[in-house]
């Protein structure tokens, strides 16, 4: 029962401070990991990946994901499809109250110099949060760092077939606008051929 | 109470059907709750979405609150964001449950290390994007590098981050004022 009310308060939180919606919730989510046991990093990549390839908002399915893996963690299945639940309904909750609020006052919000302002200063603090969650995610996908503390060697740090196919990924995401799911279905597969 | 059925099964089968959240969903809501529905107008739905970046939470979320609010009020507010999270929730706890079973598979861990790959790939790419947006001068780029860095080499909460960050722009755009009014 613990874990249930840790995510709620978790995720309230989140709804509550992950302003710029989906990503944004990425540097709360690998917060909690690093605070609390029942939340592995390691299901992180995993988690975005599944979240972008599936229907409905991102942020609301990795606080689905996170939920059921944590409660998974703790108790089994039962918990878990009631953990995921937990997560999404704190996650939402601030959301709606913001918004119950705001919508009354719509005109003088959108027209508000100190929201304006505030946004001057919250637009690129959070791209700097997901940026250094970024590099969370390209280390555990790209780089080795275990090895690389273990044997010392820099050769050892890098992952040569995952950084190629980064490469390739990216040029190929950066020329045509792909949706999400046509660069994680080839990853996919080759991921498989050449037994990354 | 048909209304705010209508209502949860029109977010629903947004949710249910737009892959990608955040703009990928904007279609979506254009096509179901403005040409169909006819509960808001285009203007109306691009002003939620733009509410929905500068206040806390999912946009898709938001805006689905929005809209139930103006068609029913709280309860309609409710019943909207319930419905568009719910197709989410089953959808994901299947998965969830479903790829626990086959982590110890070797083609299903390969699988998942190239697609580690391209899931980095997406978030570089996400970064970039909101750096040309957010990112305009010096006092952008010290932000961005105050955020980083208490991020990657500190282990506080992202919530220090963004109440710092709203104070500092709100101290920010008052000296911009002040200077500003100094030349006149």
């Amino acid at each position: 029962m613990n874990v249930i009310f840790a995510l709620v308060y978790e995720f309230f939180k989140t709804g509550l401070f992950a302003v710029g919606g989906g990503l944004a919730t990425l540097p709360f989510l690998y917060d909690i990991a690093s605070r609390y046991a029942w939340l592995d990093i390691s299901i992180m990549s995993d988690m975005i990946a599944i979240s972008e390839s599936t229907p409905g908002p991102i942020g609301v399915n990795m606080a689905t994901y996170c939920g059921y893996n944590a409660g998974f963690s703790a108790g089994g299945i039962g918990l878990g499809i009631f953990a995921g639940l937990a997560a999404t309904l704190a996650l939402v909750l601030p959301s709606l109250i913001t918004i119950l609020i705001v919508a009354r006052i719509l005109d003088k919000f959108q027209s508000s110099t100190l929201v304006d302002n505030a946004f001057k200063g919250l637009r690129p603090a959070v791209c700097g949060l997901i940026a250094s969650a970024a590099l969370s995610v390209f280390s555990s996908a790209c780089l080795e760092v275990d090895l690389f503390k273990a044997s010392g060697s820099f050769a050892s740090l890098f992952d040569i077939k995952a950084l190629v196919l980064f490469a390739l990924l990216f040029a190929v995401n950066k020329k045509i606008k792909l949706h999400p799911v046509f660069i994680i279905i080839p990853a996919a597969i080759a991921g498989i051929i050449f037994e990354m | 109470m048909k209304l705010l059925w209508d209502l949860f099964f029109t977010f629903a089968r947004i949710g249910g059907f737009t892959f990608g959240g955040g703009y990928a969903m904007l279609p979506m809501i254009q096509n179901e709750v403005v040409e169909r529905k006819k509960w808001a107008s285009e203007e109306e739905v691009m002003n939620y979405y733009a509410v929905g970046q500068s206040t806390p939470g999912v946009i898709a979320v938001d805006t689905a609150t929005f809209i139930g609010y103006k068609q029913a009020g709280v309860w309609g507010a409710i019943f909207a964001t319930l419905g568009v999270i719910t197709p989410s929730f089953f959808i994901i706890t299947e998965i969830a449950a479903f790829i626990r079973n086959f982590l110890e598979n070797e083609a299903v861990a390969h699988a998942l290390a190239g697609i580690n790959v391209a899931v980095a790939v997406l978030v570089i790419s996400a970064v970039i994007n909101l750096w040309k947006k957010g990112v305009k001068n010096l006092f952008g780029i010290c932000m961005f590098a105050i955020g980083f860095a208490i991020s990657v080499f500190t282990n506080w909460s992202p919530i220090v981050v963004v109440v710092l960050a709203i104070i500092s722009g709100i101290a920010y755009g008052k000296a911009v004022e002040r200077k500003a009014g100094d030349g006149k």
